[in-house]
C-alpha cells in the first residue's frame, strides 16, 4: 500500500461520501464527478490505462454530464428543504451493507486476493482489443444489441404522439 | 554521429539531456518532465496571444475594415494590451453565483485544456508522454472541458449563461461522437493508439510523396469530418451557437470579468489547437514533411506550420460561415456526420482488406461518395416544398 494508494483511495471515498451528503444536486453531481477522477486514478496507479481512460470518457464525459443534463430539464437544483426520514436511512443503509456483503464474499470466496500479482502489468490496448473481438465477442455483441434498444426505446418514448396516430 | 541536419532537428532534444545529466540522479525524473511540460506551457499560450491578433486583424480584412492598428507597428502588441488588460481589470463575482463552483470552472477548463498536450508529438522525439493509449487519453480528457463548461454555465445563476451552458454541453455531446468515430479509421489503419506510432507510420515516403493517411479516400473523408467535428467541438463559428453574441450575448462565461474571462478565451484557444494538433498527428503526418526532399526542414517546424495553416482555416471559415440554427445544428450531427462517419469506417475496414492498386482506390471512393451524394439530397431541405415560415405571433 502505497502513499499514492492512499492519497487516491482518500480522494474517490471523499467525493463519493460528499456526492451523498451534499444538499445541493449540482454540487452532488460534481462530488460524484471526483469520485470517478478518483477511481480513474487508481486505475492508472494499477497500470490499467486502458480501463483508467475509458473510465474518464465514459463516466465524466457521459454518466456525470447526462446527470447534470437530467437534473436541469427535470427539476430545479435548489437544495431540499426535507433530509429524508428515519426509515429512508434504514433501508438505505441496509441495502448499502447487503450489497457490500455479497460483493465481498464473491471477492473473497474467488480467491484472487491470494493469488501474487506480477511485478509489472501492462497490457496494451491491443491484446484487450483482440480479447474483445476473439474470446469475448459473443458478449460485445450482446451488449451492443442492449444498447441500441435502450436507444430505441429512448426515441421512441422520446417521439410525440400526434392526435389519431394511437 | 549525427548529421548537422539531424542536430538542429534534435536540439532541443540534446538541449535537454544535456541540462540533465548536470542534474543528480535521484532529481532527474522530475526535471526531465518539469523540462518537458515548461516549454509546452509557454510556447502554446504565446501562440494563443499570435492567434488572436492574426484572428483579429485577418477578421477585420475579411469584413474590409482594419482591425487593431493602435498598439505597436501595424498593432501587433495588441495582445500584450489586452492581457495588461484583463489582468488589471477587476474580476466581479455575482452575489448570487456559487462561488466555489465559480471559481473552480475557469481553472479545470484551462487544466482540461493543457492536459491534452501530455500526447502531442510537436517534433520528431519531442512528446511529453508516449501512451499506449494516447489518442484515447486525449478524448477522455477532452470531455472534461464539458463540465467546466456546465460549471461555468450554472454557477453563475443567469439565464443567458444557463442557456449558453445547456446549448454547449448538447453541442458537445452530439459532436463528441463523431469525433471519435472519424478518430477510429486512424486507429484501424494504424493499429495502435500511441499518438507516437501513428507518426512515425505516417513518416515514410513512397517517390517523394508521404504516407499521411490523409490521401486515401478514407483518410480525406475522416479528415474532413474530424475538422468538422472539432469546429463545434472548439463552440466556433458557425457552430458557435452557445455564445452567440447576438442572442445570448457570450452564453457561459457572460458572467465572468477580467483574467477569469482571460482563462476562458485561453481554454477556448487551447483546446482549438489542441484538436487541431490532433488532427494533424492523424491524417496529416504530424511532425513529417510533405515531400521526401523538404525533410531538412526541423520536423517542429512542419508540426508549427500545419497547425498555424490548419489555425487560419478556422479563421476563413469564421469569417465566412453564417451562424447555424440549434435544429440544423442537430440535424447535421446526427443525421449526416455520424452516418458517413460510420460509412468511413466500413470504407476503411474494406481498404484494409483489398489488395492496393486502382481498384481498391475506386471501391472506396465510390462507398463514400455514393451516400454522401444521398445522404445530402436526403437532409437537404431543397424540392421538399419547405416555404418562407410562418410567424403565427408576429402578424
Amino acid at each position: 500500500m502505497t502513499i499514492t494508494f492512499l492519497i487516491l483511495a482518500a480522494v474517490t471515498i471523499a467525493g463519493m461520501a460528499a456526492a451523498m451528503g451534499l444538499r445541493n444536486l449540482i454540487h452532488c453531481v460534481l462530488a460524484l464527478t471526483l469520485g470517478f477522477v478518483g477511481l480513474a486514478a487508481l486505475y492508472l496507479q494499477l497500470n490499467a490505462q486502458f480501463v483508467g481512460f475509458t473510465q474518464i470518457l465514459v463516466y465524466i464525459g457521459g454518466v456525470a454530464i447526462l446527470a447534470v443534463f437530467a437534473i436541469m430539464t427535470t427539476q430545479s437544483a435548489e437544495p431540499v428543504a426535507h433530509p429524508g426520514s428515519a426509515a429512508y436511512w434504514i433501508t438505505g443503509s441496509a441495502v448499502a451493507a447487503g450489497v457490500f456483503a455479497v460483493l465481498a464474499w464473491a471477492i473473497c470466496g474467488s480467491g484472487t486476493h491470494a493469488r501474487a500479482l506480477p511485478a509489472q502489468i501492462d497490457v496494451p490496448a491491443q491484446q484487450i482489443g483482440f480479447a474483445l473481438m476473439r474470446s469475448y465477442v459473443l458478449p460485445l455483441e450482446i451488449m451492443g444489441l442492449l444498447l441500441t434498444v435502450a436507444l430505441i426505446g429512448a426515441v421512441v418514448v422520446a417521439t410525440p404522439v400526434r392526435k389519431g396516430e394511437l | 554521429m549525427m548529421t548537422r541536419v539531424q542536430m538542429v532537428d534534435q536540439i532541443f532534444v540534446i538541449a535537454k539531456h544535456s541540462l540533465l545529466a548536470h542534474v543528480p540522479a535521484m532529481w532527474q525524473p522530475l526535471c526531465s518532465a518539469v523540462l518537458s511540460v515548461v516549454p509546452v506551457m509557454i510556447v502554446f499560450p504565446l501562440l494563443f496571444a499570435i492567434t488572436t491578433i492574426l484572428e483579429r486583424k485577418g477578421l477585420a480584412r475579411q469584413q474590409n475594415r482594419f482591425g487593431p492598428n493602435r498598439v505597436g507597428p501595424c498593432g501587433i502588441l495588441q495582445p500584450i494590451a489586452d492581457g495588461v488588460k484583463s489582468l488589471t481589470k477587476e474580476d466581479i463575482v455575482p452575489r448570487s453565483a456559487d462561488q466555489m463552483v465559480h471559481l473552480l470552472a475557469p481553472l479545470l477548463l484551462v487544466t482540461a485544456a493543457f492536459l491534452g498536450y501530455a500526447v502531442l508529438p510537436i517534433g520528431r522525439n519531442m512528446v511529453i508522454t508516449d501512451m499506449n493509449g494516447g489518442v484515447l487519453f486525449f478524448f477522455a480528457i477532452s470531455s472534461l472541458v464539458e463540465l467546466a463548461v456546465f460549471m461555468a454555465g450554472w454557477s453563475s445563476r443567469s439565464k443567458y449563461s444557463l442557456f449558453g451552458a445547456m446549448r454547449a454541453i448538447a453541442q458537445m455531446i452530439s459532436y463528441e461522437v463523431p469525433l471519435v468515430l472519424a478518430a477510429i479509421v486512424v486507429i484501424m489503419a494504424a493499429g495502435t493508439l500511441s499518438t507516437v506510432s501513428i507518426v512515425n507510420l505516417q513518416a515514410s515516403y513512397t517517390g517523394i510523396f508521404p504516407h499521411w493517411f490523409v490521401f486515401t479516400p478514407w483518410g480525406f473523408t475522416g479528415f474532413a469530418l474530424f475538422m468538422i467535428a472539432a469546429t463545434a467541438e472548439s463552440n466556433r463559428s458557425p457552430f458557435d451557437l452557445p455564445e452567440g453574441e447576438s442572442e445570448i450575448i457570450a452564453g457561459y462565461y457572460i458572467e465572468y470579468s477580467g483574467f477569469k474571462f482571460a482563462l476562458f478565451f485561453l481554454g477556448e484557444y487551447l483546446g482549438m489547437m489542441a484538436t487541431s494538433a490532433m488532427a494533424i498527428t492523424l491524417f496529416l503526418g504530424g511532425w513529417s514533411a510533405p515531400f521526401s526532399f523538404l525533410t531538412w526542414i526541423p520536423s517542429y517546424v512542419w508540426f508549427f506550420a500545419k497547425l498555424v495553416a490548419l489555425i487560419c482555416g478556422f479563421i476563413w471559415i469564421r469569417g465566412t460561415l453564417p451562424r447555424l440554427r440549434m435544429d440544423q445544428l442537430m440535424n447535421f450531427s446526427w443525421k449526416f456526420i455520424l452516418p458517413m462517419t460510420l460509412l468511413n469506417i466500413i470504407a476503411a475496414g474494406v481498404w484494409r482488406f483489398m489488395p492496393g492498386g486502382p481498384l481498391r482506390w475506386l471501391v472506396c471512393s465510390a462507398l463514400i461518395a455514393g451516400p454522401f451524394i444521398v445522404l445530402g439530397r436526403a437532409t437537404s431541405w431543397q424540392g421538399k416544398g419547405v416555404a418562407v415560415r410562418k410567424y403565427r405571433y408576429a402578424e
